[in-house]
This record gives C-alpha cells, structure tokens and sequence, in this order.
C-alpha cells in the first residue's frame, strides 16, 4: 500500500528536476527504476501463471455462496492422513465425519442414531447391527458388513500401528491380536450374511454402541484398501467415501474440496452442494480476517476480538466443547507433591474462579469442579446433578497452616521450589504465570516454569521430570469411564503415577458391572476420592466462542462426534 | 610593466627559521583522531546520550520505580495508561446461596429480568420470572438496538437466575434474556436489562494490594484509587513501566553483546579467510556454510539439553553463546567479500613490500576499510538478536517467566494489537530507539573511523 | 572457469555429506520421542510404531541406511503426515515457498538498491532522513507484526472498497504474492538499503570517484560505471544467502496469509519431531544454499574483475 505511494512520489520528483547539482544521477536512478519496474512487472506476469499453477485453484470461493449451494471454511490444520483406522486428531475426525459413515452416529438432537445400521443389540456378550441395504460406496458398490470386518481387523493388525487400538479391545481377541499373538482372522466379529454384522465381546460392555461413533470403527473395503498398496488416505483419489460428501480435491498444505456424494443413502438431510477449504492456516487472526472478508462463513474468537465482534453486530455463539483442563501433580515418593498436605494447600489457594473470570475472560469456560464434566450424562439426568462434587472455597489463611504441615511432614525449613511443566502456546503460558504468581503471594512457595514444545513436554510428562503440568483430557466416547479411568495405576495417562488401590478398586467396579447404578455411584466416589485427595486440580472446562456468517443454518457443534460438523447445513437467504 | 631593482640582499640565502617544522596543531593518532571528528558530530553525539539515557532507564529505573514486575494486578488486567482507576471498599464476595436467590425471585415475582443486588464487579446478580422454558442470556457493551445483535451468549439456563461474573468491568451492561423453545431455539421472546457495574474491592484485598493502610479499619463504602500503572498493564495486570525496565536489562544485554560478539567473530573469521584466499579460503567458507545450513531451532534445542539449563531456569549465558556460534558466518562472508575487494589496492600491495606481517596488514589497513559494512551489520543485528532471544523463549531458552524482555512482550502484544495496542507499542518503540541510537552511532562511527577523512576538518 | 564451478561442486557435495550428517545426529540427540502422541500409547502399539519407521534399530545403522536412501534421492515418509513421501512434500511446497521468495528478494533488492542509492545522493536531504526512519522502522518491528497489520489494512481496505482489492490470504495468482512477498522482503530491504548506503557514501570518498570527477567525466558515468557497480558487492554478498534464508524464513508469513510453503512444514517438522521432514528439509535447504553460495561467487567475478576467487 505504502509502497506504489513511495514509488509514485520518487517518480514526480525526478521530473521536477529538483535544485541539485547532481541531477544526471537522477535520470540515472530514474531509467533504472524504470526497467526495474518493467522487469519486475514481467516478472510477476511469469510468477501469475506458476501461481496459478500451483494453487488450489478455488480461489474465488466465497463464505456462503446461494448461487452455487456452496460455502467455504478453514481448517486449522490440514489432516496427515485419511485412513480412518490410524485416525487420531480432531481434525481428522471432522473430515471424516463428513464424507465416511460407521455404523452409527450423533444425531443433530445429540442422541444415538442409526448410520448404515438400521437397528441394534448389544448383550453382555454380543453386538448384533443390522445394516441398511441401500448404503453405498462412491464407486456405487453397496456398504456390507464385511467392510467392517475388514476395517476392525486392519485397525488392530500390529503393521498399521494404530494409536486408538485400544478402542477396539473390548472385542474378544483384540489385544491378542494387537500384540501379534493371533491372526487378525482371528477377530470376534463376523458377518453372517452381507448385512448384519455380529460382535463377540471380551467382556460385558453396555455402552458399546456408543463407542462406534469413533473414527476408528468406519468402514474400509478390503479390494479398494489393497489395490492403494499402502497409499490409503494419503490423496483423495486413494480413498473411499460412504458419506454424505466426497472429497473431490486435496491440495496439501493449500486447499481441499467436498463434494455431494450422490450415492449417498440419506440425501434428503443433506443440504449443501460442496464445501471448499481455500485456506488451510493456524493462524486464529488470519482465520478471523478471513471472516471479516466475507472469505469464510464461521471462525473462532479470542478474548482479544470479543469487543470488536460485538461492535460489529455479529451473532455470537459459545459451545462448550467437553474438553477438561486440570492441574496435574507427581504423585512419585521423591517429589514435594505427593505430600497430601501440600496438595490440599494448593488446592485451598489456587481459586479457578479468578483464573477462568479475570484472567481467560472467554465465555464459555466454566471453572473447573471436577474431573467430570458437566456435560456427562449419570443415569438419568448429568453425572454431576446426580452425584454432586464438595465445592473447595479458597481459604489461604487455612492453606498456610497445611503447608506448614505439609513442610514438618517432609522434614522441610521453608517451601519447596517446584517446577511447573507448561506447553508452548499463549494459553498455556498466562496460566502458568498466573498460578506461578499465586503460589508465590499466598504460600511463599516458589515455582519455576519449565517451557517445552510438544514433544519434549511429553517426554518429560512420561518420564515424570515435573512437579506441577498442566494438562487436558478430551474423551474419546460418551462414557464417564473415558475420564473416570484416567488415574487408575494402569493407565499410562495417568503421567503423575497416582497409585491408590481404593481408586482402582473404583475404576475396576466403573469398568466391569453392567448395573448403571452401581456404575454411576463409582464414578461419583471416584469424583469425590479425586477431590478428598487433591490428586488433581481441575481448573475448568473449555468453551469455544465462535461466529457464524447470518445465512448458514443448522450448523451443528458436538462434543462427541466430528465437530464442527456442516453435513446438515443449509444456507438461507433473505432473512438476518 | 616596471621592472624592480634587483639589489644582492635579494639573492641571500634565507636564514632557518626554527617555526618552519613546527606542526599547526598536534599529531594525533588514528583513534584521538576518530574520536575527534566523533565528538563533532551532534547526531553521534545525540545517539550516544540516547544509549546512556537507555542504559539508565533499565539500571537506575528500576531503583527509582520499584513496582515489582510480576505482581499480577487483576482487577487492572490491560488497562492503558491514564485509565480511572477508582473503587469502592465493599464487604467481600460470598456465593450466592439458594436461600438468597429464593428470596430475589419471590420478591415481585412479575416483573421482567431485573438486578438481585446492585451491579458491582464481584457479580451481576440477575433473577427473572420463571416460565418453566429454557433462556438464554446475552451481555453486551454495545446497545443491541444499535448494532443488532445481542451481544456475548453467556449460558444456556434451565433455571431463572444467574451470577455473571465473566470479567466484569465498571461501566455499563446490557443484558438480553432470550427465550428457547422446547428444542432449544431461541423465540423472540427477549428481555433487556441495562446494568451499571461499579467497582469494588474488599478490605482484606485493598490491604494485600497496599492501597489500604494496614492499621486502617477501612469503611465501607469509601473510594480509593487502585495503583497506578504510568504505562498500563499488560495481560495479567503487570505494570509495564517496570516490566520494560527489566525487560530491557536483558534486551539490551543480548541485544547488544551477541552481535558485537558474534560479528567479532565473523570479522576476524572472514578476514582471514579473504585474505588467505585458495584453498584455505574455499574450506573456510565450506565451514560457513555448513554452520548456516544447520537448522537454527534444532540446535538451539541441542545447545539448551547439552549447557542443562534447569527447567524454569533463564539461559541467557548459554542463549548467548549458542548465537554465536551458530550466528557468526553472515558477517564472515560479508566482510570476506570486502576483504577480495581492497586486497588488490595499490596500499596492500605497498605495506606487503614494506615487510608488513599478514595480521598488521589485516587489521591496520584492511578492516579499517571495511568498517562501513561491519557497523551497518552490527546495528542490524541488533534488533533481529533481541526478537531471537523472545523467539527462543518458546522453548525454553533465554529468560524465564515471569523475567519479561521487550522481545517476549512484542510477541505477547501482538495478540490484543486492535484492542489496547500499549501492550505492543511500549516495548516495540523502546526496541526502535535503540535501533535509532544505534544506527545514528554506526553512521557518525564510520564517518570517523574513515581513514580518508583523516587529518580533514569537517 | 568449468573447472572451477566443477571444484566448487564437489566441494559443495561434501558440506551437504556434513550438514546431513551433523542434522542427523544433532535431531536424535534431541530429547522427546517423535512417536509419543497426546494420549499414552501401550507398548505394544510404541514397538509397532517404532518397527514401521525403523527406529528400533541402532544408530548407526538408522545413519547408514538414510545416507543411501538420500543417495538414491529418497527422503522417506513423513511421520506426522503419514503417507506422505518428504520427497512429494518438498516438490509440492518448495515452489511455492521460491516463487514467493524470488518476488520477495527482487524487492527487496531493487528496493533496497533504489532507496540506498537515493540516500547517499541526497544525504542529509528530506529524502535521506524520510528514507532512513522507514528503515529503521523495518527492521525494529518483527515480522509477525508487519504480517498481521498489512492483513489487517487489507481487510479494512476491502471492507472500504466494497469489493476485494487484493486478496488477504491464499495462494494462486500473482495478486495473492504481493503483499506477502512485500512482507517478507521488508527486512532485507532495509538491510539493503543501509549497506547500499554506506558503501555508495565510502565509494564517494575513493580515490577513483576523485579522479574521474577532476578529469572532467560527466557525473552521470560516474555513477554508473564506478560507484554503483563497487557498491553494489556487498549487496550481492548478502542476496546470496538472503535468498536461501528468506525461501526458509518465510513460515510467518506463510501461517498468517495461509500459503502452502515449505517453511510452515520445516518449523512444525521440528516442533513435531518429524525426524524425516527435519532431514529432508536441511538437506534440500542446505543444497540450495551451497549453490547459491557458488553462483554468488561467480557473479563476483563478473561484476569485479579485480576479484578472482579461483586462484
């Protein structure tokens, strides 16, 4: 912008013949910036076409597009791979759920619906699914049950490698084969006839059917799969689609494209013609610019733009997105943090009000009360209304005298300095800065920040080189035990080694009785055993603030399940 | 045309004259010299009190100013400088009891959403009329008549009352209240409320943060001011006139020392390399070039690992040599490409005839003469060290919070640029002054370090 | 000159054999396990992994098999992007990443040039001192800065306009390049422009200039033929390595216009520990800036005669 300005006044002054003595290098300067200009200017004429070469080529992609029944979206990051038995982020998760369906998913009134299974039976024993026989593959080809077969059995095969495994070992042999001790033939799952679908479980599993809406489970066609040799997922031409869209470009790193998939069984649900993705950018300001610009039809908000979108007018709205974000100790002999005592005076001192209302200042984020979130359903009614968790009224003047406790139990003169492990984006490091900030007025106790990328900071959190980290769980089913079982001694989650054979013997009731109720009052003693014992210190729930552009309707935010999820969007014109 | 008479006394010898050797003014040697024409300078001069005025603002400041950096005001989070900073004392929060919000709602149980207590920033208490739905509540600091919408959705609600309590600033709120159908659509069943929020702090919080004296029994209802911040604060309410007094200590100090060390090193590196020429030149610049090619965020990580640094603990001596070592082959190759250029002049060639050795023909005739270059590289890299050692600290590397540096603060400012751009212009005007003192000293240093300007008056 | 550019390759070849081999080592000396996800995997599924990408085997044999597939022109397979070949993602991105780099350097250098050139001739002139608090502004404000407030005047530009401008974000035409290539070229620019400076201004005082001047050559000539053309070496210097660090520096900009680019994937591989983007990108990159580093050379001697650098 400022430049062409600069460049044109230069230009003037050199016609002007300007007072001074050396004027003929003027003209020389002059005649170089001209060519340099005509240079330049040819230069980019060349580069237009190696661009456009290059590019994605739905530049002119527009937020909602009647016209066309078309919208346009960002996306954080751009998928590493498609092939849904390796799946493991979110963001592959939400490409996903747009064009592959299993055999059952989330509905838009968040219930359990029927996908390419019509209807269901899980026994304590068995799940039997009876498929639909007009669900097809993008080639035309119907979905059978053997599809599943083959998809479960690769997902669990040891050469795939498949990190969410573990998902699947409630079926009978799954681990074994897992480890490679048995044939992948060797799988309890088994299609009688091409559209029912049997399921031998390992161990009784009531909310199975609930599990299946993870990625993991969708269906893969065996002749398709073999014939990518081993390129499955990687382009879009190397997979196969049996949802409601297809992916009719990916150009990685740049842009992708969904379109309607007309073999699709449900058409009637599925309103948009296409999707584009014209940029794929981390960035969440230039996700927002590109809001502003009428490029892209929903982006996130920070605390930072909150004012500016209400100055605008723009409808506003906050979904909680069932992720919980907690304080986790080392719970390991040598560390001052296994001290119970210590625990109990952070826990008085560190008020997650304070934190979630005036330092992270985002709707939506609720303070944490619990491992549990609010969202999981007890029985009948929320897990949390039917068990409710001891609400923890910050007192320093009582944690003072705890850790002054805590310092005679470890043989200590003066508070211990503990290192706080913390991640390496923004979010992360203002909280540290702040519960660094509190401990040191309050309890006097010192504690050091230990920044980290991603990998260095897992590294540390497995080989336990922390005090204090500050962690998130988001669950991978909907299923209190998705939580529940994170701090039982086994479970290689549970980074800060908490070892306590009354919380096993909880976890182990939560896993194996099929009674709900004795179910849900496990989960309800684990909630209370977890806050008795500070094991950990929830810190809050998170909310995602987010727009919408006015003419797309119906677009639908999960917990569970891909999100954001636009397979049952419209548009609507003419209305605001 | 007259001739003069010539007489002998013409034609005598003149006598010697002792003042015919005596110099008009003193010899000077090259460095008295520099400094002179330094000193003549007024825009070098200018700088150089701009760098000692810098050089104070970060030793002596903090002496004078001694708010404590990390004390985290939370009720000023983000505050520019000259905001109100008034407050009411008031009694301290207590939760919300359900006896206490039975009572709100049974008092005149008709009228539409309304206020439970006085708006203050400990909470908004609202209650409204129960009619057995769902609501939704929005807040807003814009009227929603004029820009059309409701604002921020703070919950979804089964109940008929709320506590906000969502950063809660003084001033005025405009709450909407939007029925939901049983499928959880909004109606357009609305109610408006317009809340004005006063300030306040309790007793024990005014005596913690100092603007209560602690003997005092404090009144309630009584105003006070909550500490001044000239500057503003930043995110989490620290005061930025102190964090940019120390913050600078360490800019400068990496700032300053990393590119004199590391282009020293480049200097004396490529110099030899250029000067050498063949195929000691053609190693040492192979070496160079391997050293660039390393992927710069990989080894800073290696370089942190293999000094073991302590977790939370600041790296600023090992941050310091790590750039060195990885950052000294761009002065190398710049002052190599100079030393291929002068060795062919006629004066190199001279003092070699003279019996000069190599290293006094290097350092008294050649780098002289690449001064230009070497000064302009070192104020250049002035800046670029400063945002490196705040790129670092996303690993670990440099200072540790809660220890800021202008760097780190340009990066943390940058998040809320539209909406309180102090938190980004402070330390981004403090970097461009000593990038300005700095330039204006490199430019009046090669002026008087020139050798052909030596012995001239300017 | 054939022999020379011949002995500069091969000498080129065995500092790429260095860099390789010192990116290999330092990269697995580095702690933090690439293969360790979010949610704790079992041993089992940590062997499995482990097994594909053949980091159960020791050391030295993992460098030996690497330097014969890069031998073969074969980087691998990424490990965050699986499936992927490094060799696909390098020929996908790296152009993207040189076209906007050459946009960025011609910037920066005829801007650099032109500005540099203007501020020695008109010293202490309005234009001098216009031009020098620009440049100082350049390099004092950091890249991310300049990258989000252009995105954002060109937001509110459009917003003005009614219609787009230019577009804020994207890749695809040459309208898409400018403002980051802009962006990007911004600090070599002002860099340039001060070395430019300096050496015209030292240029001035030479004996030559002196010479030429009190023989009556027409200023013109003057300029041209000796003070552009000697003050022009440092310049040069610089955009030969400028051209490589700036193809490689470039993931600011690229994050916040959202452009396919390599420099996103080189600094995600390393915060990811993608041992085979982390090699495959040095290795490329640091190939890339040995040429350059040969071209430079020989356009030295073109432009200086006086300069043999094949002795």
């Amino acid at each position: 912008m400022a430049y062409p300005t600069i460049y044109a006044t230069i230009w003037a002054c050199f016609f002007r013949n300007l007072p001074i003595s050396t004027s003929s290098p003027n003209k020389q300067l002059a005649q170089f910036f001209a060519l340099a200009f005509i240079a330049v200017a040819a230069l980019m004429f060349v580069l237009h076409y190696a661009g456009s070469a290059l590019s994605g080529g739905n530049q002119n992609a527009i937020a909602v597009d009647p016209a066309n029944n078309s919208i346009a979206i960002t996306l954080r990051e751009e998928p590493p791979q498609l092939d849904s038995s390796r799946a493991t982020d979110a963001i592959s998760g939400m490409v996903l759920g747009h064009v592959m369906e299993g055999l059952v998913r989330m509905g838009l009134d968040d219930r359990l619906e029927g996908a390419v299974a019509q209807r269901w039976e899980v026994t304590p024993t068995h799940a039997t699914f009876w498929l639909r026989n007009d669900a097809k593959w993008s080639d035309g080809k119907p979905v059978t049950a053997a599809d599943f077969v083959f998809a479960w059995q690769t997902a669990l095969k040891p050469e795939t490698a498949s990190q969410y495994a573990f998902l699947l070992f409630a079926i009978k042999n799954a681990e074994a084969i897992n480890q490679g001790a048995l044939d992948p033939k060797k799988l309890g799952v088994f299609a009688p006839d091409p559209y029912t679908l049997v399921v031998e479980l390992a161990r009784p599993v009531p909310f199975f059917a609930k599990m299946l809406v993870f990625p993991s489970f969708l269906p893969i066609r065996e002749d398709f799969y073999n014939a990518t040799q081993g390129r499955f997922g990687a382009e879009a031409d190397q997979l196969l689609y049996n949802g409601p869209f297809v992916i009719s470009r990916w150009v990685h790193g740049a842009s992708m494209t969904f379109e309607r998939n007309p073999h699709y069984w449900n058409q009637d649900e599925i309103h948009l013609d296409a999707i584009h993705v014209p940029y794929i950018t981390s960035d969440a300001t230039a996700s927002l610019n590109f809001f502003k610009d009428a490029k892209i039809a929903t982006t996130g908000l920070q605390a930072e733009n909150l004012t500016e979108a209400m100055r605008l007018g723009w409808q506003i709205r906050q979904h909680r997105d069932g992720t919980v974000f907690f304080m986790e100790m080392n719970h390991r002999p040598e560390h001052p943090t296994s001290n119970l005592k210590l625990r109990q005076a952070l826990q008085l001192v560190l008020d997650m009000d304070e934190l979630v209302y005036k330092v992270t200042k985002l709707p939506g984020y609720e303070p944490g009360v619990s491992l549990f979130p609010g969202w999981l359903m007890g029985e009948a009614a929320p897990l949390r209304q039917e068990y409710p968790p001891t609400r923890i009224t910050p007192d320093p003047a009582k944690g003072k005298m705890l850790l002054d406790q805590a310092l005679q139990e470890l043989g200590l003169s003066e508070p211990p300095t503990l290192v706080l492990l913390s991640g390496d984006n923004p979010i992360a490091s203002v909280q540290a800065e702040w519960v660094q900030q509190t401990l040191k007025t309050q309890l006097g106790i010192e504690v050091k920040i230990d920044k980290q990328i991603f990998k260095q900071r897992l590294a540390k959190m497995t080989a336990g080189d922390f005090d204090l980290v500050l962690a998130g769980w988001g669950p991978d089913y909907n299923d209190p035990l998705t939580f529940g079982d994170l701090f039982a001694s086994w479970n290689k989650n549970n980074r800060g080694q908490y070892n306590s054979a009354e919380l096993d013997a909880l976890v182990n009731k939560a896993q194996s009785n099929v009674d709900p109720a004795v179910r849900m009052a496990a989960f309800g003693d684990i909630q209370q055993h977890l806050i008795d014992n500070a094991v950990i210190l929830p810190m809050y729930e998170r909310g995602v603030t987010y727009v919408v552009d006015a003419k797309l309707k119906q677009l639908k935010r999960r917990v569970i399940g891909p999100d954001p999820d636009f397979s049952r969007a419209y548009i609507e014109t003419g209305s605001d | 045309m007259s001739t003069t008479e010539l007489t002998p006394e013409d034609f005598q010898p003149l006598p010697t004259q002792q003042t015919a050797e005596q110099l008009t003014r003193p010899s000077l040697s090259y460095w008295a010299d520099a400094w002179r024409r330094l000193r003549g300078n007024p825009r070098a001069m200018a700088s150089l009190g701009l760098i000692l005025a810098l050089m104070a603002f970060v030793t002596v400041g903090p002496v004078v100013w001694t708010v404590d950096p990390s004390a985290q005001d939370l009720d000023q989070i983000g505050i520019s400088p000259g905001a109100d900073r008034s407050v009411t004392l008031a009694q301290p929060f207590t939760p919300w009891t359900l006896a206490q919000r039975l009572a709100a709602t049974t008092l005149s149980p008709d009228t539409d959403l309304r206020l439970a207590q006085p708006a203050t920033t400990q909470a908004v208490r609202l209650v409204w009329p129960d009619a057995g739905t769902s609501y939704r509540l929005y807040r807003n600091i814009f009227n929603p008549q004029d820009t059309g919408a409701f604002g921020l959705p703070l919950a979804d609600l089964q109940q008929p009352y709320f506590e906000d309590r969502l950063d809660l600033q003084p001033g005025t709120y405009f709450y909407t209240l939007v029925t939901l159908d049983p499928a959880g659509q909004e109606t357009l069943m609305t109610q408006s409320l317009t809340a004005n929020v006063t300030r306040v702090i309790s007793i024990a919080e005014a005596k913690a943060r100092g603007i209560l004296a602690p003997d005092e029994p404090g009144e309630i209802g009584a105003a006070l001011e909550l500490g001044w911040h000239p500057m503003g604060t930043d995110y989490l309410g620290r005061d930025m006139l102190a964090r940019l007094m120390y913050g600078g200590q360490v800019s400068l100090f990496i700032g300053l020392l990393a590119p004199l060390a590391f282009v020293l090193l480049g200097v004396i590196y490529g110099s030899i390399a250029g000067f050498l020429g063949g195929m000691t030149d053609q190693a040492m610049m192979r070496f160079a070039d391997f050293v660039v090619a390393l992927p710069f965020l990989l080894f800073m990580i290696l370089f942190k690992v293999v000094f073991g640094i302590g977790p939370g603990e600041s790296g600023i001596w090992p941050m310091l040599v790590a750039m060195i070592i990885l950052l000294w082959p761009a002065p190398a190759r710049l002052v190599r490409g100079q030393i291929l250029q002068i060795r062919e002049e006629g004066y190199v060639s001279a003092s070699k005839l003279l019996g000069a050795t190599t290293p006094y023909v290097v350092a008294r005739h050649m780098l002289p003469n690449t001064m230009g270059v070497i000064l302009v590289t070192i104020t250049f890299q002035v800046p670029s060290a400063i945002f490196t050692e705040a790129f670092l600290s996303f690993i670990g590397m440099g200072v540790a919070p809660p220890t800021p540096s202008w760097g780190a603060m340009c990066n943390e400012g940058i998040k809320s640029m539209l909406t309180r751009p102090h938190e980004l212009m402070f330390p981004a005007l403090m970097i461009s002054i000593t990038v300005l003192a700095f330039n204006l000293l490199g430019d009046g240093l090669r002026d008087a370090l020139d050798a052909r300007m030596r012995g001239t008056e300017e | 000159m054939l022999k020379y550019v011949a002995k500069r390759v091969l000498l080129g070849l065995v500092t790429i054999w260095f860099i390789a081999s010192a990116t290999f080592f330092g990269m697995h000396a580095v702690p933090g396990d690439p293969l360790a996800g979010d949610k704790a995997t079992t041993a089992q599924i940590r062997a499995n992994l482990a097994a594909k990408y053949g980091l159960d085997k020791p050391l030295a044999t993992q460098y030996w098999i690497y330097l014969g597939n890069i031998a073969q022109g074969d980087f691998g397979i990424s490990y965050t992007q699986e499936n992927r070949k490094v060799n696909d993602i390098i020929r996908e991105h790296f152009p993207v990443s040189a076209t906007l780099g050459i946009l960025a350097i011609v910037f920066a250098a005829l801007g650099g040039i032109l500005w540099g050139a203007l501020t020695a001739l008109y010293r202490n002139r309005w234009p001098d001192v216009v031009i020098m608090f620009l440049v100082i502004l350049g390099i004092s404000v950091p890249s991310f800065v300049v990258a989000a407030i252009s995105q954002w005047s060109l937001v509110n530009l459009n917003q003005g306009v009614g219609a787009t401008v230019l577009p804020i974000g994207g890749w695809g035409s040459i309208w898409h390049m400018l403002v980051p290539a802009l962006v990007l070229g911004l600090s070599t620019m002002a860099y340039l422009t001060r070395l430019m400076r300096s050496s015209l201004l030292e240029v001035v005082n030479t004996d030559y200039v002196r010479t030429a001047k009190s023989k009556g050559l027409p200023a013109t000539r003057i300029f041209s033929q000796h003070q552009l053309r000697n003050a022009i070496l440092p310049v040069i210097t610089v955009l030969g390595p400028a051209i490589a660090g700036i193809t490689t520096g470039g993931f600011v900009v690229e994050i916040v216009f959202a452009i396919p680019g390599l420099g996103r994937y080189f600094v995600q591989a390393i915060q990811q520990l993608d041992y085979t983007v982390i090699m495959g990108t040095t290795v490329f990159y640091g190939a890339f800036l040995v040429f350059m580093v040969i071209a430079v050379d020989v356009i030295y001697g073109f432009i200086d005669p006086r300069v043999r650098v094949d002795q």
